[in-house]
């Protein structure tokens, strides 16, 4: 009772990476509260191909799904097997990925339980909350951290008297590690039918078709970053070639993405990538607090930029001012002459 | 097959275009320096639900929204575009309402509605970026939901709807009744007709006329001119399910963004400066 689960998302038999994400921030949560981590998966022929994915964060208890019809995901099914395990476990804290997934079935879970949602949350704390108007002060709950209207503010949210408290989180905004504690790592396999009714299989996937992602954005350990300033597609051949002296991955703000020059999938912001990479170059990014985000994690942040007073200057461990087309090259070249 | 389509839609603050005087001193929002529009993806809903009604004659289009009077301005922008008709939830108990308490009372209303075939909203707000409302309506009303639409086809009672998923692309198929969000890369809504804007531009809630109501004669002879303006009570609704006191959610505080200025190097374009911070970062392992 009263523990915290995690809902992890599947394609086909492979764990979403931001599912491990918030198993490895949901066992901190749970340590913190000293209750149990458990998680659920459910999906098609995953019986022993899932596990493996799931039990090394720390999980002490995972419930796998295993039935026709759950893979591709629908609505109805995997509401069902939340709702009908929900009101048996009585969480008190559920997550799940800020995904297309997640933000259709959260939602539905939430209305079912009458419970509070707080999408996309950029942070999650324990703590104590007093409610103003009754005077009631709560202990340990889940503070939901997130960025509204746009950005311009980060708002603390909590559910003191609803349960569970359900967040979604973006992939890339928490850290994967495996677990290094003991967990008691129970794995049962419910009878799907027993949750799910026949009438919850109403909508037929017709076509199903997901591609391989281009790029290793969120795992790099350095990201060369465009913006506008880049002035357009040949701009970002520059960063490309930089990124391959340094071993890294190109990413963009959503003004280069909007313009054109480079493919949306590299957008990295708050509605795009999160990253936090070793060394972060920002070139020709005038630094949005969208986009910021999206990196502020980053280790050492190096910016380059005519304008002395562009935003993201702010952040920077170096701030380089002067045009990109010019600066680039030098690093290229200086990398080339001093490294190994 | 004749379908009633019912249409959510928000009146937003546009959060796109934020100006420095959009945040108060004290870190809160300053709704009134942003300009109050129709939410992106509701009009793309809005389209959709306009192709449906275009290919299936005989359908009817409704816009739905919640909000102040102010928010009347939805239901006739949407008239402009083509919708048939409205309502405007409006009434002091449904404030401060967060998603769940919202999509309660957008369902109560769609109950009183009776008969809709289908539901089209936006997948999410500019204000909020939650994406929760639309699933939360179609549970409280037990439909078949599909999110993040792209196309929607009607056909003997089935809709079929080709959708965005992570990293591709989905075609579902889904019996009516249903709710479907529509996602930012749907097709752009189309522009006002310049004829429908001459025939409701005086339309108006009830709520929104000033005490002396001007061409009060109009509104008589021209039942259509007057919207529906709906309360809790209009809708049968459960005050405590509504608003503030309906919301599971409430905000602990709110902080406004403000960057601390970092130490930093400040550089010029030098190959001296640039050689020197080049050969410190691989002194210090930091790239290389």
């Amino acid at each position: 009772m009263n523990n915290v689960f995690v809902y992890c998302e599947i394609e086909g038999t492979t764990v979403a990476e931001v599912s491990q994400e918030l198993l490895t921030k949901g066992r901190k949560l749970a340590d913190e509260l000293g209750v149990q981590l458990h998680a659920i998966v459910a999906g098609t022929g995953i019986k022993g191909k899932v596990e493996d994915q799931i039990l090394p964060y720390g999980v002490d208890k995972l419930f796998v799904f295993d039935g026709e019809g759950l893979f591709p995901y629908t609505s109805a099914p995997h509401t069902d097997i939340l709702v009908g395990l929900f009101k048996q476990e009585q969480p008190q804290i559920c997550l799940m990925g800020a995904t297309v997934i997640g933000r259709d079935l959260g939602p539905r879970v939430s209305s079912s339980l009458t419970s509070g949602l707080t999408a996309d949350c950029t942070q999650l704390e324990i703590g104590p909350y007093t409610d103003n108007r009754s005077g009631k002060t709560y202990e340990n709950l889940l503070y939901q951290i997130r960025p509204a209207f746009g950005g311009n503010i980060v708002a603390t949210i909590v559910n003191p008297d609803h349960r569970p408290q359900m967040a979604t989180v973006r992939s890339g905004v928490m850290k994967k590690a495996l677990y290094e504690g003991k967990a008691a790592g129970e794995v049962v396999y419910p009878v799907v039918s027993e949750y799910v009714s026949p009438e919850a299989y109403v909508v037929k996937v017709l076509d199903h078709h997901v591609e391989a992602a281009k790029h290793n954005l969120k795992g790099a350990s350095i990201v060369v970053s465009g913006g506008y300033g880049m002035g357009g597609r040949e701009g970002f051949d520059m960063l490309f070639e930089l990124s391959k002296v340094l071993h890294a991955e190109v990413g963009a703000s959503r003004a280069a993405v909007d313009a054109g020059f480079c493919d949306h999938d590299r957008q990295i912001g708050q509605t795009g990538v999160t990253v936090h990479p070793k060394v972060y170059i920002a070139c020709g990014i005038s630094g949005q607090i969208q986009h910021i985000a999206g990196m502020q994690d980053s280790g050492i942040i190096i910016s380059i930029n005519t304008d002395p007073d562009a935003p993201i200057n702010k952040i920077a461990d170096y701030v380089i001012t002067g045009p990109v087309e010019e600066v680039v090259p030098k690093l290229i070249k200086y990398y080339k002459q001093n490294s190994k | 097959m004749k379908l009633k389509i019912v249409v959510l839609a928000k009146q937003v603050p546009d959060t796109r275009n934020v100006g420095k005087d959009a945040m108060t001193a004290e870190g809160t929002v300053n709704r009134a320096a942003l300009p109050a529009i129709f939410n992106p993806d509701d009009l793309l809903a809005l389209e959709q639900a306009l192709r449906l009604k275009e290919q299936n004659p005989g359908s009817t289009v409704g816009i739905l929204t919640m909000g102040p009077p102010r928010a009347g301005e939805i239901i006739r922008q949407g008239l402009y575009r083509g919708a048939d008709t409205g309502w405007l939830l409006t009434d002091r108990l449904f404030a401060g309402a967060d998603t769940l308490a919202t999509s309660y009372a957008l369902a109560t209303a769609i109950k009183k509605i009776g008969g809709v075939d289908l539901v089209i909203g936006g997948r999410q707000a500019i204000d909020g970026d939650t994406a929760q409302v639309g699933p939360q309506v179609a549970q409280k009303l037990g439909l078949n939901q599909v999110t993040y639409a792209e196309e929607i086809k009607v056909e003997d009672g089935v809709a079929t709807v080709r959708r965005h998923i992570d990293g591709g692309a989905e075609t579902v198929e889904v019996p009516l009744p249903a709710l479907i969000t529509v996602n930012g890369s749907a097709a752009p809504c189309r522009p006002q007709n310049a004829k429908l804007v001459m025939k409701y531009k005086r339309a108006s809630c009830p709520m929104e006329r000033p005490a002396e109501v001007p061409y009060a004669e109009l509104y008589e002879e021209r039942p259509y001119l007057t919207l529906n303006q709906w309360s809790v009570a209009d809708v049968d609704g459960d005050p405590s399910q509504c608003g503030l006191a309906g919301s599971p959610t409430k905000v602990k505080s709110v902080q406004n963004i403000v960057f601390q200025a970092k130490e930093c190097k400040h550089l010029t374009a030098s190959d001296a400066d640039i050689e020197g911070m080049v050969k410190e970062l691989l002194d210090e392992k930091i790239i290389g």
